[in-house]
């Protein structure tokens, strides 16, 4: 158990510059996950963390102690591959025992027949067999340990996976993805066997994912990483609701929100669709993106009007795409009840109420807004 | 070749079982299927009945004859080709010579390949022109290579005996000695072996997958040493098996060197089991004597390959 921080990671390979500072301090038993579009420098940055790959600069510290010329096996440091990389001409039994074997038997005791005749190893190899057992029958892969990676289903894979990364008690977990190869339905399963564990060891855990869906279930907190830089990191509510930058807004959530162009009045008028909304931007002026939720937007009510272009009925809910005059994208609007489906090309009327309004500058950087609380619906104002 | 064709019987074969007619009216068709088998295995039947088993079945006759090359007849002598031989001092001496060379040419080569491979693949810089060196020996002609050794080898001006005296010791006859003949062949065969495994090695260190060697370190192989035992060794199990069996068949296979450079001598201590059988053949024109040392060895490579096979069977299929 230890606490992980990073002070001003930078690392570049050649001439890009993947990370570009990063800070980020991860609790004790935290559950923190790296979130963020493939490509913008978190399984780097988890390399980093491991010591798989050195950083170009800043600094790494784990349990208060700075690790930057300590190997990767010193930092004590367990991590789950997305491949899951399993030594395949070894079995179960064997995968799960190399880190214990690597610990606790000398590069002599290990020695292929030599090594079986020193007294040391028949005692140590006994102990290897107790928790290797141990770990198997939490993870509930007790029947497989004979077999080869090879025999097994992708999600036993991923379980011995972690069975290895579990059996030697480390400081903290890394995880590169560990289920993106995995079908849709043992995922979600996987996510909550992997929340699980993290509530029963109370130990730290860096999650790295591009699946948002992921990063909102299991994680404590959740870091965003955008083109090499850490872009917001706060709990999955708060990164959902409360998004500082329009790409996390943008990257957050499925589908994904609702981007209209507007303009700040010098007076903090928001103007959006040649309508002026009920809420006032405390500072800036000039061009500003709208940012709603699709479960924020109420269709059949309201004074936007779009045609419908397209129906997603999921079971459960529903998300219908309206085409409106002078966007480009659609809007997309929640539909708690799809037994009430409009019909493809009818007009349909929408609103928002002020408060689920996110408004970001120019740069993409967010606006705070007041909103007026005297007028609940968005009021019509000729535009001058 | 053979193997493709048959195949794509298979594949063929299949495609009819799947076709809804063939079952409609079984008897006829069932004979017009195995028909089209039949034609579809041909070609290749014909073409390993003609360039291999038809051979191989003339050699392995032609060991029970007397027949001596241009004699216009020959006569059945049942195993007497064999008894001569096995009584035979050179053939004794010829086969442990074979041997010896193998055993030594085979880890040799072996380890030397696998280790000039490691050291191309983990350097950085000029990997394609290191990888050309060490491969133009497996491309040069080996006869022609055999000649540049024996100038190499000179007892007075070979350059091996310059740098010997260069450093202060006495020069030596190499390939002259009796004691040091073989061993200087060996030198040689290695030399001409390390490329062409080096190729293979590097092939099969190429497709270890990377992760791999992360999950190693991660797990504490610290040592380059026990990376390689945990990673490296196992996942190139494949490659190994076979370039020993190639290299192993190649050694049984030496001939260009032994005839160039030494012809068998000094007094047979360089004699091989192909230069026996080409001496036997084509000097002394005793084709059925040479025929039954022919068939001594391919039964070794026979042996050899029924071990690759045995093995092979054995590996681990990886997923």
């Amino acid at each position: 158990m230890a606490k992980i921080e990073l002070s001003a990671i930078r690392k570049s390979f050649g001439d890009t510059e993947v990370l570009k500072g990063v800070d980020l301090s991860i609790h004790d038993g935290e559950f923190v996950s790296l979130v963020g579009p493939s490509g913008c420098g978190k399984s780097t940055l988890l390399r980093v963390i491991a010591g798989l790959e050195p950083q170009s600069s800043g600094e790494v510290k784990i349990g208060g102690v700075a690790v930057d010329h300590v190997r990767p096996s010193a930092r004590n440091l367990a991590m789950v591959f997305q491949s899951y990389a399993l030594y395949p001409h070894l079995s179960v039994f064997d995968n799960i025992a190399v880190p214990l074997r690597m610990k606790r038997l000398s590069a002599l005791e290990r020695a292929p027949l030599l090594g079986r005749l020193l007294p040391n190893r028949y005692r140590v190899e006994r102990g290897i067999r107790a928790d290797v057992e141990r770990v198997a029958s939490q993870l509930e892969i007790s029947p497989l340990l004979t077999r080869k990676p090879g025999q097994l289903s992708g999600g036993q894979r991923q379980r011995v996976a972690v069975g290895r990364a579990l059996v030697r008690e480390p400081v903290g977990f890394l995880f590169d993805e560990p289920l993106s190869n995995l079908d849709a339905k043992l995922r979600v399963h996987m996510r909550a066997e992997i929340a699980q564990l993290h509530r029963r060891l109370k130990a730290t855990f860096v999650y790295v994912t591009h699946d948002q869906a992921e990063a909102m279930t299991m994680s404590g907190r959740i870091a965003v990483m955008i083109g090499g830089e850490l872009v917001q990191v706060g709990t999955p509510s708060d990164v959902y609701d409360n998004p500082r930058d329009i790409r996390v807004a943008e990257f957050i959530g499925s589908p994904k929100i609702n981007v209209l162009p507007g303009a700040v009045q010098a007076d903090g008028r928001i103007v959006m669709l040649d309508r002026v909304l009920a809420a006032r931007a405390a500072a800036s002026t000039g061009p500003c993106r709208v940012a709603i939720r699709p479960e924020r937007l109420s269709l059949g009510g309201g004074d936007l009007s779009g045609v419908v272009v397209h129906v997603e009925n999921m079971g459960a809910e529903a998300f219908v795409h309206l085409g409106c005059d002078g966007l480009t994208d659609p809007v997309v609007i929640r539909l708690d009840d799809p037994l009430r489906l409009p019909a493809i090309g009818s007009t349909q009327r929408f609103g928002f109420a002020p408060e689920a309004i996110r408004l970001f500058d120019a740069a993409g950087k967010r606006i705070a807004i007041r909103t007026e609380a005297s007028v609940e619906m968005i009021r019509e104002v000729a535009h001058v | 070749m053979s193997e493709v064709a048959m195949s794509d019987t298979v594949v063929s074969l299949r495609d009819l079982d799947a076709l809804p007619k063939a079952r409609a009216s079984a008897k006829p068709r069932r004979r017009s299927r195995s028909t089209v088998a039949y034609g579809l295995v041909a070609p290749a039947f014909t073409l390993m009945l003609l360039m291999l088993l038809g051979p191989l079945a003339g050699v392995i006759a032609l060991s029970f004859t007397d027949y001596q090359l241009g004699a216009p007849s020959f006569a059945w002598i049942g195993l007497a080709n064999y008894q001569q031989l096995f009584a035979d001092r050179v053939f004794w001496i010829s086969l442990t010579n074979t041997l010896t060379y193998a055993v030594i040419v085979v880890p040799g080569s072996v380890a030397l390949g696998l280790g000039v491979a490691m050291l191309i693949e983990s350097g950085t810089h000029l990997r394609a022109f290191y990888r050309t060196i060490y491969f133009l020996p497996v491309m040069a002609t080996l006869i022609a290579m055999a000649i540049v050794w024996e100038f190499m080898l000179h007892p007075q001006f070979g350059l091996v005996n310059g740098l010997i005296k260069m450093v202060g010791l006495a020069p030596h006859p190499w390939l002259q000695d009796r004691g040091t003949a073989l061993y200087a062949l060996c030198v040689i065969g290695i030399w001409q072996a390390v490329g062409f495994n080096m190729v293979l090695f590097l092939a099969g260190l190429m497709s270890i997958p990377k992760h791999l060697y992360d999950a190693a370190e991660i797990d504490g192989a610290a040592s380059a040493w026990s990376r390689f035992r945990l990673v490296t060794w196992p996942m190139l199990g494949p490659v190994t098996l076979f370039v020993v069996v190639i290299t192993g068949i190649r050694s049984f296979q030496v001939f260009d060197t032994v005839h160039v450079l030494t012809k068998g001598g000094p007094s047979k201590s360089t004699e091989v089991l192909i230069h026996t059988m080409y001496m036997e053949g084509f000097e002394f024109f005793r084709s059925g004597y040479a025929a039954a040392v022919t068939v001594v060895f391919l039964g070794l490579v026979l042996l050899l390959t029924l071990v690759k096979s045995r093995l092979a069977a054995k590996q681990v299929h990886y997923a």
